[in-house]
């Protein structure tokens, strides 16, 4: 989230869409109520089905699952042709002025530089043009500026185009953008508030995007009440995600290096962060600090200048990615034979199920550490039709370490909001479950060990790991957040005054601007320093004052980065520093330097008519064109799901997103609308937290039975009674499952057709209390999101049947 | 926001209400009570309800029961009806606005309404099976409970359920152990957007009035407040985006009243009855003299060891 869950309350307009954040976010849900009673706030939920959100919704709209960039398009269309749009704050704040290199295109469906064989583009002419000076030029009236070709490339989407593509009636779409336009006043603000429902599709980055091109043009980031809103989906996902969940990443959003990058200097060549503006902070200057700091306090005594602080020690990748969807592809292949499964169930939360249990059959061992007996640790158990394995083909060895759930264990969570919570064991763990730093410990230490006695290709990372922990067998969490937050690892002189230390060895940093290029400093994740310094944990703070009741809660634990509750905030004051809007400030520049109820997102000096707002973006503007930042457009364009009922209208022989990765023998498995006529998508119900509480009795009798919903017309097309049982099959799989017969999915007209939409949730297996069912992964393509291969669980093909339901 | 209710300390706190307090018994009579406690009521605001079942888990949590695990049976009610154990259960009412062609999703949470002139009070033969407090809560005495079913049939909105393990009838107490110490009910505790508030009754009322304000202004011109004066008006009330129509959410009856025979039964026919009871009685005796004990069967055993919850042989 760019903004919190407490500053919800501050909105005017809640925007769901790509979510359902009443069913899978009921508590943080209750400041879209607090902004209803508080300010009069309107809510809109789009979505293909009627969901619990849109029950208490202002305004809802279908939408065929897999189509939002079209209707978002549609909107920024009509903000733009109705004159909505904020303008001082899209001249000044984004790079709509901008001109574009001569050669940029757009046709068909693809940008300019698409190779087809390599469903990839040569991005270089999505790029700025520069001037004699070096910068880049800058004129919104010039044909070639961002500007005017984000208006040509919308221009299509007309309301008529949105219905044709989307089904959703074309009344409803122009209500919502009347409602949604209002917000470009400066005292108006709109959040959009999303979730799985944009990210797992084939073009789910571009989803989010798209919202936030919209957010952009109406002024609405950066400030209270506003912003770009995730919902994170596990308790601690954003907290993963920080440390480095991508399998390119290393904590704090830095990159693995490539192959490519065979030293420290040739990676940090391309990380250099000019400034392409004048007199902008492009903060990713400071990229090698956290590097080094990042490489310190991996390594600690034996990282060292002379070594280049042993990056030759850290993995170079030959490929973009070890994703998920690769990883069992190689899997699939032989090639990848051990697995360690940590907190994940992927038997049902990874595509064509099928495809995974032959993965996991042919490994050799699997590492199973949970606090659960989940479906992955017993995937080679047969459960009849829930689980039709042959045991006896299976050789893989299967070792369970129990683990402690969260409230066994002490440490932090990071929330969507991007705050650190620090908690406490509740309770013992049960049997001979053991902490994950326990089992992590144990194991590493006996490596080292290993490593030490017989050596090995290329012991060197393992055996100088720095594990200065007080007990090297279980390291405390204490312990863990102090490396996080970063030390120094050599007295630090005042640089005016050599005699003067400023920090003294072993001492914490205060926050990321201390950190070094030259090995003084170490720091596990640059992001999170602050959280655990000289002042304490910061993470453990529970004051919930909240001065002028801003939403901001300031010394309530402590939010990434520097405890800043509103990132971009600078963008809520105008060119000169004053407040948008009087009645919701948040910072301001008070004639010398930047104050407010939030922390500067800025340098406290920086002049407001001088240095942008985006001060992580080279340009110190936010991009509405994304340059050759994403590999599937520097604009976002309607591309239809893998596997969808029409033909893309814009560009018919386009099939899904030009550039997703499709491995071999996977497009055979994608199916067409004449053997699959209906338009599946799946989600999470309200009752149940993802396959966890299917194990607690409670939560099992409240939604005991995995079901499927479809509308009205389709059930009696098919002569299908609501409680009856339905088989629905795709190319990949069949499951059995009970009918909800239902009317708030509705039959939907796209291009001409009638388009009948199947919801399948995905709670359940064939361990736990619930009854046992399936999953809608045994039904899924696998494809992922072009940019980060998030697989598309969101949009797929199946057809259904009504059976007779199984002997009791 | 609705100002929480202060978290309670780690002491033990004395109840604030008790027996002293009784307004009503059934089949029996209580003396004056001393004083009269502030009536008391729960606010079901529908129009916040997102249906997320939060109050029957805590439903099930407080009072340490367990649903078993059901089936679906085609819609997201689950269990579809009230159980002895679940004492609150949420109903989807889908609904099609005939006025704007939009569809509404009616989510009520169900249970018992805690009525002030309460009819499963008035037909329960057992004396002090079911006692009504100064504050409105009216609550059922298990030990005094001989399972008879009267009070479903007393009660206007069918809520009462009989066990089949102790063949004793069950329902929503309010949490009346929570009420007692100062806490609100485990409902209210633990619904997330407020769609549950308590109070005094006057409070709610003036809650109530807030969120009927903002529901005409978003267009809801028939919202309003159920608190059905045919029963004397309940303390537990709600919020209805159509309160004109009660009915629509999933058969909240629009002018509840206690049935005409347990009003007639509460009056002469009740000695009457009590007279056929013991006749059975004296019938029952007889019977015995007669025939003997009746047995039961292994397999009636081993039913009634399942219905227990024991380990079946």
């Amino acid at each position: 989230m760019t903004n919190s869950w407490t500053d919800i309350k501050n909105t005017d307009l809640v925007v769901i869409m790509g979510g359902n954040a009443a069913e899978a976010h009921p508590c943080g849900f209750k400041w879209v109520t607090e902004a209803k009673a508080n300010r009069g706030a309107k809510l809109i939920v789009v979505d293909p089905r009627f969901t619990r959100s849109a029950a208490v919704a202002d305004m809802y709209a279908p939408i065929r699952q897999g189509t939002d960039i079209a209707f978002l398009l549609g909107v920024i269309k009509y903000c733009i042709e109705n004159d909505k749009v904020q303008w001082e704050y899209t001249k000044a704040f984004t790079n709509a002025p901008y001109i574009v290199k001569e050669g940029f295109g757009y046709q068909d469906g693809l940008f300019t530089g698409y190779d087809e064989t390599k469903r990839d583009y040569d991005r270089s002419t999505w790029e700025y043009e520069l001037g004699d000076d070096g910068y880049v030029k800058s004129d919104i009236d010039h044909p070639r500026s961002v500007w005017n070709l984000l208006k040509k490339h919308v221009s299509i989407y007309t309301p008529e185009l949105v219905e044709r593509i989307c089904g959703t009636p074309k009344d409803k779409f122009t209500k919502i953008c009347e409602m949604i336009a209002e917000t470009s006043s400066p005292t108006k603000t709109m959040t959009s508030m999303y979730a799985l429902g944009w990210t797992q599709h084939s073009k789910g980055s571009q989803n989010i995007r798209t919202m936030a091109m919209l957010q952009l043009i109406l002024g609405n980031i950066g400030v209270r009440g506003g912003g770009m809103n995730a919902l994170r989906g596990h308790s601690n996902i954003q907290g993963l995600t920080d440390l480095g969940l991508m399998s390119n990443l290393i904590p704090g959003y830095l990159t693995i290096p490539t192959e490519k990058e065979p030293t420290l200097d040739a990676y940090m060549s391309t990380r250099g962060f000019k400034p392409m503006r004048p007199n902008q902070m492009s903060y990713w200057q400071n990229y090698k600090k956290f590097m080094v700091s990042f490489l310190k306090s991996m390594w600690g005594d034996a990282a060292t200048a002379d070594n280049s602080f042993a990056y030759d020690w850290l993995p170079k990748l030959d490929v973009p990615g070890y994703d998920v969807l690769r990883a069992f592809e190689l899997m699939h292949q032989g090639k990848m034979n051990g697995y360690f499964c940590q907190g994940f169930n992927p038997l049902l939360s990874f595509p064509n199920r099928k495809k995974i249990t032959a993965a996991l059959s042919k490994l050799k061992f699997l590492v199973i550490m949970d606090p659960l007996d989940t479906e992955t640790s017993r995937f080679w158990e047969n459960h009849g039709d829930f689980n039709d394995v042959d045991t006896a083909k299976i050789q893989t060895e299967v070792i369970q370490l129990p683990s402690t759930c969260f409230a066994e264990d002490t440490g932090s969570l990071t929330n969507s909001g991007r705050q650190l919570h620090w908690h406490w064991a509740g309770g013992m763990p049960p049997g001979e479950a053991k902490k994950d730093a326990w089992i992590m410990a144990q194991i590493y230490t006996r490596l080292k060990a290993l490593y030490q006695k017989e050596g090995g290709a290329v012991p060197e990372p393992i055996v100088n790991l720095d594990w200065r922990y007080k007990d090297p067998g279980e390291p405390s969490p204490e312990e863990l957040a102090k490396e996080m937050n970063g030390s120094a690892t050599e007295d630090i002189a005042d640089p005016n005054d050599p005699t003067k230390i400023v920090l003294a060895k072993g001492k914490q940093v205060v926050s990321f601007a201390a950190l070094r290029d030259d090995g003084k400093t170490a720091c596990g994740c640059w992001i999170y320093s602050g959280c655990f310094n000289e002042a304490g944990n910061n993470m453990a703070r529970r004051d919930n004052k909240d001065p002028d009741d801003t939403g901001a809660f300031p010394n309530w634990a402590w939010s990434w980065p520097v405890n800043r509750r509103i990132i971009y905030n600078r963008a809520s004051a105008d060119t000169n520093g004053n407040p948008w809007d009087p009645s919701r400030k948040l910072l301001w520049w008070d004639g010398a330097k930047w104050t407010g109820y939030d922390v500067p997102d800025i340098i406290p000096t920086g002049k407001p008519n001088e240095v942008g707002p985006f001060i992580m973006n080279p340009e110190g503007t936010a991009r509405l064109f994304a340059r050759g930042m994403m590999r599937d457009g520097p604009f976002p364009a309607h591309y239809e799901p893998f596997e969808a009922p029409i033909a893309n209208v814009i560009a018919p022989k386009i099939r899904g997103n030009p550039v997703a990765r499709v491995f071999k023998g996977d497009l055979e498995q994608f199916g067409d609308a004449k053997e699959f006529p209906y338009a599946a998508t799946s989600y999470r119900l309200t009752e149940h937290f993802h396959f966890w509480t299917k194990h607690v009795q409670i939560n099992a009798s409240l939604q005991p039975e995995f079901f499927v919903e479809i509308g009205e017309d389709l059930a009696k097309e098919k002569g299908i009674k609501s409680g009856s049982w339905v088989r629905v099959w795709s190319k990949r799989g069949s499951v059995k499952a009970k009918a909800v017969v239902t009317k708030r999915i509705r039959t939907l007209t796209c291009d001409g057709k009638a388009v009948h939409i199947v919801g399948i949730p995905l709670h359940w297996g064939f361990m736990g209390r619930a009854k046992m069912g399936f999953g809608p992964n045994s039904l899924t393509p696998y494809v992922g999101d072009a940019n980060i291969e998030t697989p598309e669980y969101k949009a797929f093909l199946v057809d259904i049947e009504p059976i007779a339901g199984p002997v009791a | 926001m609705f100002p929480p209710l202060p978290n309670p300390t780690v002491q033990p706190t004395p109840a604030v209400f008790g027996e002293q307090d009784l307004i009503r018994r059934s089949a029996s009579s209580v003396p004056a009570p001393a004083r009269q406690l502030t009536p008391m009521a729960k606010l079901i605001d529908v129009s916040k309800c997102i249906g997320c079942k939060a109050c029957q888990a805590a439903c099930l949590e407080w009072n340490d029961l367990r649903q078993e695990v059901g089936s679906n049976v085609g819609v997201y009610d689950n269990p579809s009806d009230l159980t002895p154990d679940s004492l609150t259960v949420m109903r989807f009412t889908e609904w099609v606005n005939p006025e704007t062609q939009n569809l509404e999703w009616l989510i009520r949470k169900d249970g018992c309404m805690h009525c002030a002139d309460p009819g499963c009070l008035k037909a329960c033969p057992a004396p002090g099976a079911i006692v009504q407090y100064s504050n409105g809560i009216v609550d059922f005495v298990h030990e005094n409970c001989i399972g008879c079913g009267y009070c479903i049939k007393g009660c206007p909105f069918n809520i009462p359920r009989i066990s089949k393990v102790d063949n004793k009838a069950y329902k929503c107490t309010l949490c009346s152990d929570r009420v007692a110490v100062g806490q609100g009910p485990a409902c209210q505790k633990a619904c997330p957007t407020q769609a549950i508030v308590f109070g005094t009754k006057d409070d709610m009322k003036k809650w109530a009035d807030a969120r009927i304000t903002d529901l005409k202004s978003r267009g809801y011109k028939n919202a309003g407040l159920y608190d059905p004066p045919g029963v004397d008006g309940t303390h537990v009330m709600y919020v209805l985006q159509h309160a004109d129509q009660p009915q629509i959410y999933a058969g909240l009856p629009a002018n509840p009243r206690i049935s005409l025979i347990v009003e007639v039964w509460k009056g002469v026919t009740k000695y009457a009855g009590l007279a056929a009871m013991a006749g059975m009685a004296i019938f029952g005796a007889l019977h015995y003299l007669v025939t003997g004990p009746n047995n039961v069967s292994p397999d009636e055993e081993e039913k009634a060891k399942h219905l227990a919850g024991g380990p079946a042989s």
